[in-house]
């Protein structure tokens, strides 16, 4: 890739050419080979199965906050495995690069592997999966009918799908970042990096921070303005407390993103200097501003699985939540803590020690409230009656990891221990040990326990149980051997080594991950095995769990409407309140329900958001104006529709909801 | 404890045996008390750790749907009692460690000049440190000893139980300067000066690296380290100056484009400003240096007339690993008004201003911090270029 620079640009292609395809790379050619032939195959079997008017009319279009909340799970599970092919590529090059080896990747390759990873499973793979739960969810528990915007909702989703798919054409197009997966410049500078791979970078995340900061701005006046009668904050289920405050730490956060990047990329396109290291500017700044982003970031993934441990801990102990008041501070004081921290993640900068003690002391106070939470489940399974399904076991798995991740966390807050750790593989063994521990092991909770309300069918546990010991044996084999790489020195992103007494736990960690596929596999075939047994797991009473917050009041999968009267609310665990009152569903006296009307505007927004973006990296400034100029008409005539909102007629109503109480009566089965 | 137990645990040991845990069983004073307080920190914590997961193991079989026999209480939410413990118990453990990190943090600060070179022995007040200027380079190490005049890349010596005193900066990218075995590491950062205060005290070879991803080259990018009684060490100096070579300015930016895997190089003389050059970016001729630049915009800037003073070509540097930007055209560099010398031997006259307290601190009773006003770039040379983070 032997490019001369400036490259020149042409006012057609901008700076693509052909040259920018990968033909030389037979990893990618492959790759692309196998997406092509799955990608037709899919596209293909859609038309054949004419699949096109339906996916756009009941799925791409809706402002249902049910099947965006799907929407956003299913790419937060598509990007899942492309982030994994990541993570084991990185395993196998590690494994592989010693006694004089180079391994299999050149620096080329592997440093874009290791920056996608990151980038892909925190933005692409972690974000839709927490705010698909949340949209689903939220509305429901608090007995809404939809979300605050429900177009705004779409449009978010189409966003955040926009920045996947131009990380994803990175691949095949051009390259991705080579700098780590939080861009520091100057590397991320254009006189280090002058390759599209920042451009994509920052475009992509631009284009999802829109999305992300939107969703953020919905959740939070959904939850604050949308609940129903009787519910108030105290009376909230934990779950959207932890949304809530996820949603506020979004909406506190992004924007420093959205405006870090805009100043790296003003410096990459303007040549403007905030962040180089000539004519005043300064890298730390970026440093500091990414951080006061990034360290919230890992709340915001955190918390909404605090939430679901908080609700699955409760419903399988079939006991009320232990110290719910508490429980709620404790989520708004790691809120707040959460911004008072981000030092902490360069110590070793050379900050004064005065300012890495306030740092490293306010850090270890988010240990207090967290170390509550984890007692308070503790006492919630005490005197319970424990069902250990599947997102029990997640749950009791989660505390027994991430309480390890809590430590070494606290370890790495102390800045002399931080100097011999920071940047080494003990510190990327204590973010995966919370992140797969916390986040994933609570998506996964969260995706079975929920699983029944949004389909009408349980998960099948056999594959069920398959997935979650190969996650968590996965997990104890991947992530052990880099807590012991930290304390013999070996440091992060290196590609190839030269100290032999090292390989040994490279292969025990590329083992862990081969564990970990199979975890993924696994959960794969779960869902495949259910669908295909889905009559035998079928759920007619919408409350297969014997639940305790509102969702689980209405049908599964709801009504479009979700609930044909709105509840209202006496009692903290609203619905197992009303089952303790000998709650009797109304069979009659419907009335038209007013709901928003599907529209196409969201996903041509975020197309030409995305096509904008794509423009800009490749220097096409003819397309990109093109776009602009595009979206802000596509937008402008959007506040022209007036058709936004029709009501469902009392008869559709009466209909759905006789249907639902022969379901209950067992009088048909479906 | 069975034998068969003793067997299962064979492989363990077999497997820890080969291994070298640097940060464990440091060599250096200051990375051994680093590593003492992490070990301290696992201690304080697994006094709630451990009782924390016995518990949920505990609870968890206990309490199973099966056993009709535990007590079940769906109603049992709350304890005033429960929560105060709850609470109580990690902050109490945090109390500990929050004081364990200020005193820690303050003691081990690397800017802070040593005390100690072992746990039972001072610093003789008349000695001086060993001052070594450390380059981070496109993609290896190059170690300046302005004192004795010589410069290696990637090998560094030093004589054990002489405190050395580090002057870290980059030439391009952020690095990280980190020998395991003698003390934690710290960013390398272009245009910054970063310091290190660390000893090592037994003779060996280390392995020293950089801790920050910096590039294509990075994976090659560690040196040798090694610790020599004075007698080894004279004798490598020795050996450095008898093997010629001369690190002009010229030579330095020949050395500093991109390379990877770079063998160890002396320099038997080096340029007495180069690395203060380095520093303030101006080890190409005509470039403006950025104490220069910093002085002049601390007394108004050159106005409108300084605007002319830019020279409006891309130099090496920028093209270093490609591109210039698309719309803002080539980056120029600022004409320098002085040479570097110039602005030593100016700067020279002027004191250098220390914000480490310099007294001595042996572990307890640390005084407060005195509140020192951010001092006035104004000087040439004479603030250090401390990271902006102070």
């Amino acid at each position: 890739m032997a490019v001369s620079y400036p490259v020149p640009t042409s006012p057609i292609f901008g700076r693509f050419t052909l040259d920018a395809l990968p033909f030389h790379e037979p990893i990618l050619v492959v790759t692309f080979l196998v997406v092509a032939v799955g990608g037709a195959a899919v596209l293909g079997a859609l038309t054949y199965f004419r699949l096109w008017g339906y996916l756009w009319r009941e799925w791409f279009t809706s402002v249902d906050h049910k099947k965006i909340g799907i929407m956003y799970m299913v790419l937060g599970i598509i990007m899942l495995l492309r982030g994994f092919a990541d993570a084991i590529m990185m395993r196998i090059q590690q494994a592989w690069a010693f006694n004089g080896s180079d391994g299999y990747l050149p620096s080329h390759h592997y440093d874009q592997v290791f920056t996608a990873h990151g980038v892909i499973m925190i933005f692409f793979v972690a974000m839709p999966l927490v705010t698909g739960l949340m949209n689903y969810v939220v509305p429901l528990q608090i007995g809404a009918r939809d979300v605050s915007f429900p177009f705004l909702n779409n449009f978010s989703f189409w966003m955040t799908t926009g920045g996947a798919i131009l990380v994803m054409m990175s691949l095949f197009i051009g390259e991705f970042a080579k700098t780590g997966w939080l861009a520091y410049p100057p590397l991320s500078g254009v006189s280090y990096s002058p390759d599209p791979g920042v451009d994509y970078y920052i475009w992509a995340l631009q284009v999802a921070g829109v999305g992300t900061t939107l969703s953020g701005i919905n959740l939070i006046c959904t939850i604050i303005k949308m609940r129903a009668p009787g519910m108030t904050m105290m009376k909230m289920p934990v779950f959207t407390w932890t949304s809530l405050c996820t949603n506020v730490l979004i909406v506190a956060t992004f924007p420093v993103l959205t405006a870090v990047l805009t100043l790296l990329a003003l410096d990459r396109y303007l040549g403007m200097n905030f962040f180089t290291s000539d004519f005043g500017g300064s890298p730390m700044l970026y440093v500091n501003l990414i951080w006061i982003w990034g360290h919230p970031e890992v709340y915001i993934l955190i918390l909404p699985a605090f939430g679901v441990f908080s609700e699955v801990a409760a419903t399988f102990s079939g006991k009320r939540l232990f110290g719910y008041t508490s429980m709620v501070y404790a989520t708004v004081v790691i809120t707040i803590l959460s911004y008072l921290v981000w030092l902490h993640h360069f110590f070793t900068m050379g900050s004064g020690a005065s300012v890495n003690s306030f740092f490293g002391i306010t850090t270890m106070i988010i240990s207090i409230p967290t170390g509550a939470k984890i007692f308070n489940w503790l006492f919630t399974m005490y005197r319970g009656r424990i069902k250990f399904e599947l997102p029990m076991m997640y749950t009791v798995a989660f505390m027994l990891v991430f309480v390890i991740g809590g430590m070494t966390g606290v370890m790495l807050a102390i800045p002399p221990a931080d100097f011999v750790l920071h940047n080494s593989l003990f510190l990327v063994a204590h973010f995966h040990n919370v992140i797969i521990g916390g986040v994933v092991f609570g998506m996964f909770a969260g995706i079975a326990y929920w699983w029944p309300k949004a389909f009408g069918f349980r998960l099948e546990p056999f594959w069920g149980k398959m997935s979650f010991w190969f996650w968590v044996l996965g997990f104890f084999f991947a992530f052990m051997p880099l807590y012991v790489l930290g304390f013999m020195g070996v440091t992060r992103r290196m590609r190839v080594f030269d100290d032999p007494s090292w390989h040994i736990w490279f292969i025990i960690a590329a083992f862990g991950a081969f564990l970990i596929l199979l975890g993924i596999v696994s959960f794969l075939v779960q869902i495949g095995v259910s669908i295909l047994k889905r009559e035998q797991l079928r759920d007619t009473t919408g409350d297969p769990w014997n639940g305790r917050t509102l969702e689980w009041a209405t049908s599964s999968p709801p009504p479009d409407y979700n609930f044909a009267f709105t509840p209202v609310i006496h009692e903290i665990d609203a619905w197992w309140d009303m089952k303790r009152r000998g709650y009797k569903r109304p069979l009659g006296g419907y009335k038209p329900i007013h709901m928003p009307r599907s529209t196409g505007t969201g996903v041509i927004l975020a197309g030409l958001s995305t096509a904008m973006g794509f423009a800009l990296v490749w220097y096409i400034w003819w397309l990109a104006a093109l776009c602009f100029v595009a979206i802000l008409a596509v937008a402008i005539g959007h506040t022209f529709n007036y058709n936004r909102d029709y009501d469902i007629p009392a008869d559709e109503v009466e209909r759905t909801e006789e249907a639902r109480t022969k379901l209950l009566t067992g009088q048909v089965t479906p | 404890m069975s034998r068969f137990r003793l067997i299962a645990l064979l492989p363990i040991a077999l497997l820890m045996g080969g291994c070298n845990f640097v940060v464990l069983d440091p060599s250096g004073d200051i990375a051994i008390q680093q590593r003492d307080i992490v070990i301290l920190s696992v201690v304080l914590m697994l006094v709630i750790i451990i009782p924390v997961m016995a518990l949920t193991v505990w609870f968890a079989w206990r309490y199973r749907s099966s056993n009709k026999e535990a007590t079940y209480d769906p109603d049992w939410h709350h304890s005033t009692q429960l929560e105060l413990v709850i609470w109580a118990a990690p902050l109490l453990i945090i109390i500990c460690l929050g004081a364990v990190t200020w005193m820690s943090t303050h003691l081990l600060d690397p800017y802070r000049p040593l005390d100690r070179i072992a746990a039972d022995t001072l610093v003789k007040p008349d000695a001086k440190p060993l001052e070594v200027q450390v380059v981070a380079l496109d993609w290896k190490w190059l170690f300046i000893y302005p004192e004795l005049g010589v410069a290696s890349v990637n090998e560094l010596a030093a004589p054990v139980d002489r405190p050395l005193s580090f002057r870290i900066t980059s030439s391009a990218v952020m690095n990280a300067f980190y020998i395991p075995a003698m003390a934690g590491m710290i960013y390398a950062m272009p245009g910054m000066e970063s310091r290190l205060h660390a000893v090592i005290n037994n003779a060996g070879t280390y392995r020293g690296i950089s801790a920050n991803y910096s590039g294509a080259g990075f994976s090659g990018m560690h040196f040798k380290f090694h610790g020599m009684s004075d007698a080894d060490f004279d004798k490598w100096v020795a050996g450095v100056k008898a093997g010629g070579g001369d690190l002009t300015r010229a030579v330095y930016l020949d050395l500093e484009k991109p390379s990877e895997n770079v063998p160890i190089t002396h320099y038997a003389q080096v340029d007495p400003v180069l690395f203060k050059a380095i520093l303030n970016m101006c080890v190409e001729p005509g470039k403006m240096c950025m104490s220069e630049m910093m002085a002049l915009d601390a007394k108004g800037g050159l106005g409108l007339g300084g605007v002319s003073n830019v020279m409006n070509i891309a130099y090496d540097k920028f093209n270093r690993r490609g591109g210039t930007t698309v719309l803002g055209g080539d980056q120029g560099f600022v004409i320098g008004l002085c040479s570097p010398e110039e602005l030593v031997e100016s700067g020279a006259k002027l004191s250098v201003v220390r914000t480490t307290p310099s007294t001595r601190l042996i572990g307890a009773g640390l005084p407060l911090p005195a509140f020192t006003p951010i001092s006035s770039s104004a000087t040439p040379f004479s603030a250090p270029f401390r990271p902006s983070n102070i």
